[in-house]
């Protein structure tokens, strides 16, 4: 047991080792740093949704929603109404680790193209309020003034610092991830995911796995809010609509469905490519979607399956020479 | 025959007059089927009589329209499928269900889930408890493992393992969860004749070294008449015999039900 920990430990380690360096790597530049501190929000959503669509099977159409109630909650919170920082971000994540139990309970038990409609939904009805609650909200036009974090006398206000915050939390968020799947809960979603009736049949109760799940992933969408929220002291409704949703799946099965590894790469991937494509303007979009269909066409498993094959290929030639 | 009687401290699984309707078409009509503890107990008979709906009540999979299952000394008629298997009725599936994606410790594992239990949180955190729970999960996944002979790599996802030994897998993963009973549906389904033989022995060693009940769907009738120490036979839905393999060699409705002819 102590020897599969140290192999799931080194990895992890090998990556903040990496984190830590980037800022060196690239030599500084605030540009580049914004982007991957934003990748890195993301990934803390798309690890999330990886447990929850890559290890159980279940699909969720709701979790820009999910990321959105988190955001808004805590700006609500510390602008409007003058809470500390820290009771601004435990009621975001707790909020939305409730609405995800309240919404999980009924809609759990459908299942595949019915659980995307109903999360489908449910993701709509969010956006709609984020623009229509204009006291709450602010509306389509956002809500400004979101105050920056700070931690005793230690205000996040530098590129480097919000970076590290954040790769900080998606290192420890991937280590945690790691570890439940490598555990009797991992094994029991799995279960669930493979054969429904089989799983049943081990004593698992299936719906408060699935449940489990859904709010634990929503708890890590719910993670990104806040700290989405106070690194762009800025959120409006359209950063949480269907179509974010639609680019967290993505960003998951591009990544490697059941890959937490894969899941990150794909979200840097998908995140800082339209930044390198900006350069072609009109033709953005049409690269994107045909990286993306040729992507799938070739690696049907993800980038973390292509990898796999990759270094099963490299093996393989190795040893016949 | 002992009659209806859920009290009878020895029937560790009682159906009483279980009728199953699906749609127009009954399934099952008023039947009566009883294991005592520690015995194998077969249910057999001709395609479409019913045997599997039967399991499939017992172990929670379709909810009976009429009558009652007693499992346990509990009455589970409305139990859902996990609750009776964490009460330690677990069974196996006709058509394979083994978790493909899993490799094939870890199938076998997932069956120990009711057995060694610790929290979510400590296993998203690693504490004390994670490391002896799946210590102990690996030393029974291997123990069952050894039990059932199944040799080779147990890191091999377990989909590419042959059909013969996905069966054994599937009975190593049931065993893993403890039983007091195991519900066997067509284990013998796809298996060469030695494949049979060794099952049998198998079937014979998880009552007598492992002490649990075995209730068995089965078609193969030297492997039921070789193992069994009571059998029932279901015809179109119906109990038609009830008793120890010699009575149900002779007994005429049984022979007519499987040469396909009238009975007198």
């Amino acid at each position: 047991m102590k020897s599969s920990t140290l192999r799931q430990l080194a990895p992890v380690s090998a990556f903040y080792v990496l984190v830590l360096a980037t800022p060196t790597l690239l030599s500084y530049d605030y540009y580049y740093l914004s982007i991957l501190t934003m990748a890195g929000i993301i990934a803390i959503i798309v690890m999330g949704l990886n447990l929850l669509l890559g290890f159980a099977g279940q699909i969720s159409l709701g979790h820009a929603a999910l990321f959105g109630i988190s955001a808004y909650t805590t700006a609500v919170m510390t602008a409007t109404y003058g809470f500390p920082l820290a009771v601004g971000m435990l009621s975001g994540v707790g909020l939305t680790a409730v609405v995800a139990l309240v919404v999980g309970m009924p809609v759990l038990k459908l299942k595949g193209y019915y659980l995307a409609m109903a999360t489908l939904g449910f993701g709509l009805i969010v956006y709609i309020f984020f623009n229509e609650a204009i006291a709450l909200t602010g509306g389509p036009s956002g809500f400004v003034g979101i105050p920056q974090l700070h931690f005793g006398g230690f205000t996040f206000d530098s590129e480097l610092s919000y970076f590290f915050l954040v790769w900080t939390t998606v290192t420890v968020v991937l280590l945690i991830s790691l570890n439940l799947i490598h555990s009797r809960i991992g094994r029991a979603l799995m279960a669930l995911h493979a054969s429904d009736k089989a799983a049943q049949s081990m004593g698992i109760n299936v719906a408060r796995y699935k449940l489990f799940i859904f709010v634990l992933s929503a708890i890590f969408a719910g993670i990104a809010g806040v700290l989405y929220a106070h690194y762009l002291s800025f959120v409006a409704p359209s950063s949480f609509g269907f179509h974010f949703s639609v680019q967290l799946i993505t960003m998951v099965v591009l990544g490697g469905m059941a890959s937490l590894w894969g899941g990150i790469a794909g979200t840097v991937f998908l995140t800082a490519m339209p930044e390198f494509l900006r350069a072609y303007e009109n033709m953005e979009v049409i690269i994107y979607g045909l990286i993306l269909i040729l992507c799938m066409m070739y690696l049907p498993q993800g980038m973390a399956g292509g990898v796999s094959k990759l270094v099963a290929l490299v093996r393989r030639r190795l040893g016949r020479a | 025959m002992p009659e209806r009687s859920g009290v009878d401290k020895d029937v560790i699984l009682s159906c009483q007059a279980v009728h199953v309707r699906f749609g127009g078409v009954m399934a099952l009509t008023d039947v009566d089927f009883d294991v005592r503890e520690g015995t194998i107990t077969a249910l057999i008979g001709p395609n479409g009589a019913g045997k599997t709906t039967l399991l499939n009540v017992v172990s929670g999979m379709v909810t009976s329209t009429e009558g009652a299952v007693h499992l346990l000394g509990q009455d589970m008629t409305r139990s859902p499928a996990w609750k009776r298997a964490q009460a330690g009725a677990v069974r196996t599936f006709q058509n394979l269900e083994v978790f493909t994606t899993m490799n094939v410790l870890e199938n076998v594992m997932t069956g120990v889930h009711r057995v060694v239990r610790y929290g979510a949180l400590s296993a998203l955190f690693k504490t004390p408890a994670f490391f002896q729970g799946e210590r102990r999960c690996r030393e029974l996944a291997e123990e069952k493992l050894a039990f059932v002979g199944l040799k080779g790599d147990w890191n091999l996802p377990a989909g590419e393992l042959p059909y013969g030994r996905q069966r054994l897998l599937e009975l190593a993963r049931a065993l893993a969860a403890q039983p007091r009973i195991l519900l066997l549906d067509e284990p013998a389904a796809g298996l060469n004749t030695a494949e049979t033989r060794t099952l049998a022995g198998l079937i014979r060693r998880v009552r007598d070294e492992l002490g649990i009940t075995v209730a068995i769907v089965e078609h193969d009738m030297d492997l039921i008449m070789g193992v069994s120490d009571a059998i029932t036979v279901l015809h179109f839905g119906k109990v038609i015999a009830s008793g120890t393999p010699a009575e149900i060699q002779k007994n005429p409705e049984v022979v007519a039900a499987y040469l396909g002819e009238e009975a007198e």
